[in-house]
C-alpha cells in the first residue's frame, strides 16, 4: 500500500489550521476531535476523584478528607464520569467520526446541529462544573430527593441546570445519528448489510431520544422545588419522593445502554476484523441490540425494590430485568462463535474485546443476582453494587472504548499506535481492573455499604487490595496516553487499511479526506466479507 | 473552511433555485432528512412534556380533593377563549403551507402572519392569567396564600400549573420566531411548488406544541365540573 500519498494528501486534518476552522466546522471528523479531547479531560478530572476515594478508604477510620468532602467526592465521581464521559465517549467521538463513513455519506444529516451539540455539551459542562467549583455537590449521581430537593446544603441548584442543558447535547446527537442511518446510506447499503457499530449506535440513539428528555424535565423539577419550595417531590407537604425515583431511573436505567451498546458495536467490528470471519449470526446480532434498547426502557423498577414500591410492581420489573440477559447472552455467544475457527490476529484492539466479553460477562452475571428481589434486599446499597456496575461501565464500556481508539487510531489520525506499548497496557489495565473491583463483589457481600466514610476494620484488606488496584489501573490509563500521543508524530504511517478490515471507512484513505471518499460508493455486499487470506497478507 | 457550501441543485428548473447542503444528493433527500428530524425532535418534546404530565397525574391521584379546590381557582373562559384561538391558529398554519405548496407566495405569508397573530394573542390572554395569578397569591412560593387544610397540595398544583403552561409558553414563543423567519424567506420568494419544505416542518412543530394544549386545557381547567 501507497505509504506516500497516506498522510501527505490533503485530508480532514491539514484541510486549515486556523482556530476558527476547528471551532467552526461542521465536518464531523473534526467535531469528534473536539470531543475526544473534551471527554479525554473529564475522563481524567472524574479518574482523579476516584484515587482521592481509594486513597481515603485506604485505612477504616479515614484520614485524608472531611466526610463531608468525601460525599462530594463520590457524587462529582459519579457526574463527571457518567454524564461528561460515558455518555458521550463511543457515540459522541467514534460514532461521530465513524457513522457517516460508515454509511458512506459525505457528514451526517445536520452538520451545524452536531457542532451546536458539541457547544451545548461544553456550556453544560461549564455550568456543572462551576458548581463542583463553588461548593460541590453532595447527593450522589442520583440526586434522590427529598435530600436534594430540601436538606443538601450544596450547590443543587446550578448543577441540575448544567446536567439540564447537557442532556440536549446528547438528545441533538441521537437525533442526527438516526436520520443518518435512515436517510444518509450510500447506493446499495440495505439495512441488513450496515456494520453492527451503526446497529448498535442506531439503537442507542434510540434510548438518547426517548430517554434522556425525561432526565432533562426531572432535574428541572427538582431545581425548581428546590428553588421555589414547592411540593412535588417532598413527603412533608405531599409531595412524592418514589415519583422522583422512578422518573430518574426511566432515563438513568436505559443510560446504562447509552453506555453498552456502543461498546458492544465496537467489539462486533474489532471481532470480525482480527478474526477475518463474518459476524456469527449477523442479523441476530443486529436485533439483540434494538432488543436491548427496548428491555432496558421496562426494567428501571428493578433499582427501587427497597423504596416501598409495590411488590408486585417489583416481581414485574424483576422478570423484565431477566429477560435483557437474553440478548446480551446472544451477542457474547455470536462473538464467540465468531471466533470459533477464525484466523486470529491478537492485536491490541482484539485484547480489548477480550477483556470486554470476560468483564461485561461478570458485570452481567452479577446483575442477575441483583435482579432478583430477595437477593437484592442484602446487597443493595452494598459495594457489591459498586463492583457490579463498574465491570459494566469500566470493564465494559471504558474497554470498549479502548479497544474502539486503538482500532480506528490508524484511521483517525493516519499513523499506527505502538504495538508493544499497547498491548502491554491493555495488560496492566486489565489486572488492574480486576484487583480494583473484585474485591469490592467479596466486600458488598460481607456487608460494606456503598458511599461510607468509615468502615469496619475487618474491611480493611480487601480495600487495601482494590486501591492497589486502582493505581495500577491508574498507570494503565496514563501509559496509552502518552503513546497515543507520542504517535502523532512518531508513530508507523497506518495506510488505508492496516487491518485489512472490509466496511466502508477503511475503504478511503487515512485520514479520510475531508468530503470522506472521492465518490459516493457502490455498495454490494454485506459488511464482512473478506477475501481470501493471501491477499492480506502479501504485505 | 468547512461550512456546507450551497451549490445549486442539479435538477432545479424553476425560478428560484433552491440550495442543497453539501452532504445530500439532492432536494428531496434533504426534505426528507428534514421532515424525519422534526418528528424525531418532537417525540422527544413528547418526553419532556410527558415527565411533567406524569408528575400531574401521580399528584393529582394523591390530592382530588385539593386539584378541585385549586381547579375552582382557574379561570375557564379565558382558559376556552386561548383554546379556540391556537386551534385557529394551527388552522391558519395549515392553510398557510397549503398554500405554500400551491406556489401563492402571498397568500400563505399572510396565513403564517395570521398564525403569528394568533399565536400573539395566546400569549398576551395567558399573560392577562398569569397576572391574575399573581395578584390573587395564586403563584406558588412564600407569597402563596390559601386557607385551608390542603393549602400546600393547592400550591403544588399551582407550581405544576405555572410549569406546564409555562414550558408550553415557551414552546410558543419558539415557535413565533421560526415562523417570522419563514415569513421573510416567504417574502424573498424562497419557496415554490417543488421547495416548501421549511414552511411544513415549521408547520410539524407548530401543531405538536398545540396539540400539548389540547392536553392541558382539560387537565389544568376542566377537572372541578367532572369530579
Amino acid at each position: 500500500m501507497s505509504h506516500e500519498t497516506a498522510v501527505e494528501g490533503t485530508n480532514y486534518l491539514n484541510n486549515g489550521y486556523s482556530l476558527r476552522s476547528w471551532f467552526l466546522t461542521t465536518d464531523h471528523k473534526r467535531i469528534a476531535i473536539l470531543y475526544l479531547f473534551t471527554i479525554v479531560l473529564f475522563f481524567f478530572v472524574g479518574g482523579s476523584f476516584a484515587v482521592l476515594m481509594r486513597l481515603e478508604l485506604m485505612s477504616p477510620q479515614g484520614t485524608l478528607v472531611q466526610a463531608e468532602t468525601y460525599n462530594k467526592l463520590f457524587t462529582m465521581h459519579g457526574i463527571v464520569m457518567i454524564f461528561f464521559f460515558l455518555i458521550p465517549s463511543i457515540p459522541a467521538v467514534l460514532g461521530n467520526f465513524l457513522i457517516p463513513m460508515m454509511v458512506g455519506a459525505r457528514d451526517l444529516a445536520f452538520p451545524r446541529l452536531n457542532l451546536l451539540s458539541w457547544y451545548v455539551f461544553v456550556a453544560g459542562a461549564s455550568v456543572t462544573l462551576f458548581a463542583l467549583v463553588t461548593g460541590g455537590l453532595d447527593t450522589g449521581w442520583t440526586f434522590y430527593t427529598p435530600f436534594s430537593t430540601s436538606y443538601s446544603n450544596t450547590r443543587v441548584v446550578p448543577a441540575m441546570v448544567g446536567i439540564f442543558i447537557t442532556g440536549f447535547s446528547s438528545i441533538l446527537t441521537g437525533l442526527n445519528f438516526i436520520v443518518t442511518v435512515h436517510k444518509m446510506r450510500a447506493p446499495g447499503l440495505t439495512w441488513f448489510r450496515l456494520p453492527l457499530f451503526v446497529w448498535s449506535l442506531y439503537a442507542t440513539s434510540l434510548v438518547m431520544v426517548l430517554a434522556t428528555p425525561v432526565l432533562a424535565i426531572t432535574v428541572a423539577m427538582v431545581a425548581f422545588e428546590r428553588a421555589t419550595g414547592i411540593g412535588i417531590f417532598n413527603p412533608a407537604i405531599g409531595g412524592d419522593p418514589l415519583l422522583f425515583q422512578h422518573l430518574f431511573w426511566f432515563y438513568s436505567h436505559p443510560a446504562v445502554y447509552i453506555m453498552i451498546l456502543p461498546a458492544m458495536g465496537v467489539v462486533s467490528e474489532v471481532i470480525a476484523t482480527f478474526s477475518r470471519k463474518e459476524v456469527f449470526g449477523y442479523r441476530f446480532v443486529a436485533a439483540a441490540s434494538l432488543a436491548i434498547a427496548v428491555y432496558g426502557f421496562l426494567v428501571w423498577g428493578h433499582h427501587m425494590f427497597v423504596s416501598g414500591q409495590s411488590v408486585y410492581a417489583g416481581l414485574v420489573f424483576s422478570i423484565l430485568s431477566y429477560l435483557v440477559a437474553i440478548p446480551s447472552a446472544v451477542k457474547v455467544f455470536n462473538w464467540t462463535a465468531t471466533l470459533y475457527k477464525g484466523q486470529i490476529w491478537f492485536q491490541t484492539p482484539l485484547l480489548y474485546a477480550f477483556g470486554f466479553i470476560g468483564l461485561f460477562t461478570i458485570g452481567g452475571l452479577t446483575g442477575l443476582f441483583l435482579a432478583a428481589m430477595a437477593v437484592d434486599v442484602h446487597l443493595t446499597d452494598t459495594y457489591f453494587i459498586v463492583a457490579h456496575f463498574h465491570y459494566i461501565m469500566v470493564g465494559g464500556a471504558v474497554m470498549g472504548f479502548m479497544a474502539g481508539i486503538h482500532y480506528w487510531w490508524p484511521k483517525i489520525t493516519g499513523r499506527l499506535y505502538p504495538e508493544g506499548w499497547a498491548k502491554f497496557s491493555a495488560l496492566v489495565l486489565f489486572v488492574g481492573f480486576n484487583l480494583t473491583f473484585f474485591p469490592q463483589f467479596l466486600l458488598g457481600y460481607l456487608g460494606m455499604p456503598r458511599r461510607y466514610y468509615h468502615y469496619p476494620p475487618e474491611f480493611q484488606v480487601l480495600n487495601v487490595l482494590s486501591t492497589a488496584g486502582a493505581s495500577i489501573l491508574g498507570v494503565g490509563y496514563l501509559i496509552p496516553l502518552i503513546y497515543l500521543l507520542w504517535s502523532l508524530k512518531r508513530g508507523k504511517v497506518a495506510g488505508a487499511n492496516p487491518w485489512g478490515a472490509t466496511t466502508l471507512e477503511w475503504q478511503t484513505a487515512s485520514p479520510p479526506i475531508t468530503q470522506n471518499f472521492p465518490t459516493t460508493p457502490v455498495v454490494t455486499s454485506g459488511s464482512y466479507e473478506f477475501p481470501a487470506l493471501e491477499e492480506v497478507h502479501s504485505e | 473552511m468547512s461550512f456546507p457550501h450551497w451549490r445549486k441543485s442539479t435538477v432545479s428548473d424553476h425560478a428560484h433555485p433552491t440550495p442543497v447542503a453539501h452532504q445530500f444528493d439532492d432536494r428531496e433527500q434533504q426534505t426528507e432528512v428534514g421532515r424525519l428530524g422534526m418528528w424525531l425532535f418532537l417525540a422527544t418534546e413528547i418526553l419532556f412534556f410527558g415527565g411533567l404530565f406524569t408528575a400531574y397525574l401521580v399528584m393529582r391521584w394523591k390530592w382530588p380533593e385539593a386539584f378541585a379546590v385549586a381547579n375552582s381557582k382557574m379561570d375557564v373562559t379565558l382558559g376556552a377563549i386561548n383554546t379556540a384561538v391556537l386551534l385557529t391558529s394551527s388552522l391558519t398554519m395549515a392553510l398557510g403551507v397549503r398554500a405554500a405548496q400551491l406556489g401563492r407566495g402571498k397568500g400563505s405569508f399572510a396565513l403564517i402572519i395570521a398564525t403569528m397573530v394568533f399565536g400573539l394573542a395566546f400569549l398576551g390572554i395567558k399573560a392577562v392569567e398569569y397576572a391574575r395569578k399573581f395578584q390573587e397569591g395564586l403563584f406558588p412560593g412564600p407569597g402563596f396564600v390559601f386557607e385551608g387544610a390542603t393549602g400546600r397540595q393547592v400550591e403544588t398544583f399551582f407550581s405544576l400549573y405555572f410549569m406546564m403552561t409555562g414550558l408550553h409558553a415557551l414552546h410558543m414563543v419558539v415557535g413565533i420566531g421560526i415562523l417570522t423567519v419563514i415569513a421573510a424567506m416567504i417574502r424573498r420568494g424562497r419557496f415554490s411548488p417543488d421547495y416548501y419544505a421549511p414552511v411544513e416542518i415549521s408547520g410539524l412543530y407548530w401543531h405538536f406544541v398545540d396539540i400539548i394544549w389540547i392536553f392541558l386545557f382539560p387537565l389544568l381547567y376542566l377537572i372541578h365540573p367532572h369530579l
